[in-house]
């Protein structure tokens, strides 16, 4: 597919899975009696099942989607390392030990936004440790060390969090929002993260032309008058937004930031800039077609969002390599 | 008027300095080979100068903000780095140098039939030729590369030459660190002989690869001759 057809294409699949994921759910409602009660506000239980529970699902749906997506691309450009997925500064770590803090003492049951808030603050704390760590000019290399350093540390206070937790109760309440979901969220969720999550996709989006010009090395893309300290900032700051936010309102939802580029890199050229907006609408895509299916699949039981994506994403992550050996051999 | 200016320029790695106080001008009309053993300083030399390492001392390129000097020099790295597979034409064209320079410059090292091709899949002889096409298309007077004829065949290796001296015959100027001192001796205007960080030896080739200097630098002794043809210079055997 080629230019515009595939724009067209990506969008029209992104907006029929949105609308997918509207009118997809246990309620059973009819197609016609969905949309006047979204659109209009007539029929009580109708318009509470519309607007405040499918509604607010299918926009986390598509933010988280499009911010992993897009944070995936960035990451992989800005390391210039197609393994890369956007957790890998630590961010989804930090996030996850700042929501998983919140469970455990209690703090989330206190009020709605304690959760993702605490979440958030986590995912600011790893910003934090990763320019302390890297420095302000730390290379490619630094920021991934210093990233594993803090992913690991935050995955063994999870840990540790788990391991003390004084029933099994609070600990399978952890281990279930790990899984990564988009159920029983609100708007309040949507009002919460979609700021954090726009502007660190705003700020990714602006990397394209700075990571097209990385392709040749970092001393050819400095001489060609590339910002190389502001570029990094822009990464960092953007992924920590996007991603941190994403944790905060949905989990840990895997995969989609690695898979996502690959998935797009054919259809688009692997120039960073074209594949950075076409790996946010993949991701939209992706996000959102498996939450619809968690609710095709498995309607009674709560199948996590995360354990899907992950589930179809790690199949179809080894096909790549598969295929990339063949190429190359 | 004078392109590249260096004055007691020093870098260090550690406490010790790989680039010693070197001060180095060059003039437009200039194709000037940096010559010297693996460890003399070239690379460092070229890096500090344009700023891409912490350095002490001046530096009219280093001095300058990003796009003014993207505008003043471009520079053709040792590492041949192209991370993703991108056609031809678009790696060439990130220079921003528009599509009249992309097109001279493929022109120039003979690409006119790959601009479609994938960068990835082509030979090392012809990335090469491709990064050194980017390096053109940027459209600056002055060129700094890092050892651009290495692991290019003859041919690859003359015409890359020929591109530069024709660059500097246009009144550009062009800074190359050369290993192949018959390369350098036959196409560059102007030799420079670094050792341990330090400029030994500067001027033309007879001078620059004079009997001493070859024995006391790289520890080798070689056959120079001016011919009809240009001057020409094989190293012969190790003396030390």
């Amino acid at each position: 597919m080629k230019g515009q057809v595939l724009w067209v294409f990506m969008t029209a699949l992104v907006a029929a899975l949105f609308a997918a994921s509207l009118l997809v759910g246990p309620a059973g409602l009819g197609l016609a009696e969905s949309l006047r009660a979204l659109f209009t506000g007539q029929g009580d239980a109708v318009v509470l099942v519309m607007r405040d529970i499918r509604l607010p699902r299918a926009i986390l749906g598509l933010l988280v989607g499009a911010s992993l997506g897009l944070a995936g691309a960035a990451m992989q450009g800005f390391l210039r390392n197609p393994l890369a997925e956007p957790g890998l500064i630590g961010v989804s770590a930090t996030a996850a030990l700042g929501a998983v803090l919140a469970l455990q003492t209690g703090v989330a049951a206190l009020f709605a936004l304690a959760l993702p808030l605490s979440a958030l603050a986590g995912a600011a704390l790893s910003v934090v440790l990763i320019l302390l760590l890297a420095g302000p000019r730390g290379g490619a290399l630094a920021l991934i060390l210093a990233g594993i350093a803090i992913s690991a540390l935050a995955g063994a206070a999870t840990s540790l969090v788990l391991n003390l937790s004084p029933n099994p109760f609070a600990a399978m309440e952890i281990v279930f929002w790990m899984m990564g979901s988009l159920a029983d969220r609100s708007m309040t969720h949507v009002w919460l993260g979609a700021p954090f999550i726009l502007g660190g996709m705003a700020l990714l989006l602006s990397t394209g032309r700075g990571l097209d010009a990385l392709t040749l090395g970092e001393d050819v893309a400095q001489t060609m008058g590339l910002n190389m300290n502001r570029l990094r900032l822009s990464i960092v700051f953007g992924t920590a937004a996007a991603i941190g936010a994403a944790v905060a309102v949905a989990g840990a939802v895997g995969f989609v930031g690695l898979v996502v580029p690959h998935l797009m890199r054919p259809l688009v050229g692997a120039r960073p800039s074209r594949l950075l907006p076409a790996a946010a609408l993949g991701g939209a895509a992706m996000v959102l077609a498996a939450d619809v299916a968690v609710r095709v699949i498995a309607p009674d039981t709560d199948l996590k969002l995360g354990v899907l994506t992950a589930l179809v994403g790690a199949p179809f992550f080894l096909h790549l390599i598969w295929r990339m050996r063949r190429e190359e051999a | 008027m004078t392109l590249l200016s260096l004055e007691a320029l020093t870098v260090r790695r550690g406490e010790c300095p790989v680039v010693d106080r070197v001060t180095l001008t060059v003039a437009k009309g200039e194709f000037v080979g940096l010559l010297g053993p693996n460890g003399a300083g070239k690379t460092s030399l070229l890096r500090g100068a344009l700023g891409l390492l912490p350095h002490e001392g001046r530096s009219n390129l280093a001095e300058m903000p990003p796009l003014q000097r993207a505008r003043a020099a471009a520079f053709l790295p040792q590492g041949r780095e192209i991370a993703w597979p991108v056609p031809v034409a678009d790696l060439v064209a990130l220079s921003g140098g528009g599509p009249a320079a992309v097109d001279h410059a493929l022109a120039r090292m003979g690409l006119q039939g790959y601009r479609r091709r994938n960068a990835l899949a082509l030979s090392g002889g012809e990335q090469a030729r491709v990064l050194i096409a980017r390096a053109l298309a940027q459209d600056t007077l002055l060129l700094l590369a890092d050892e651009p004829a290495a692991g290019l065949d003859p041919e690859a290796q003359i015409r890359a030459m020929m591109v530069f001296a024709d660059l500097a015959r246009e009144g550009r100027g062009v800074v190359a660190s050369i290993h192949d001192l018959g390369l350098a001796a036959r196409h560059c205007t102007r030799l420079v002989l670094m050792a341990k960080g330090r400029i030994v030896a500067d001027g033309a080739a007879r001078e620059v690869l004079s009997d001493t200097h070859l024995a006391d630098v790289f520890g080798v002794r070689g056959f120079h001759a001016e011919t009809a043809d240009g001057p020409i210079f094989q190293p012969l055997d190790v003396v030390r």
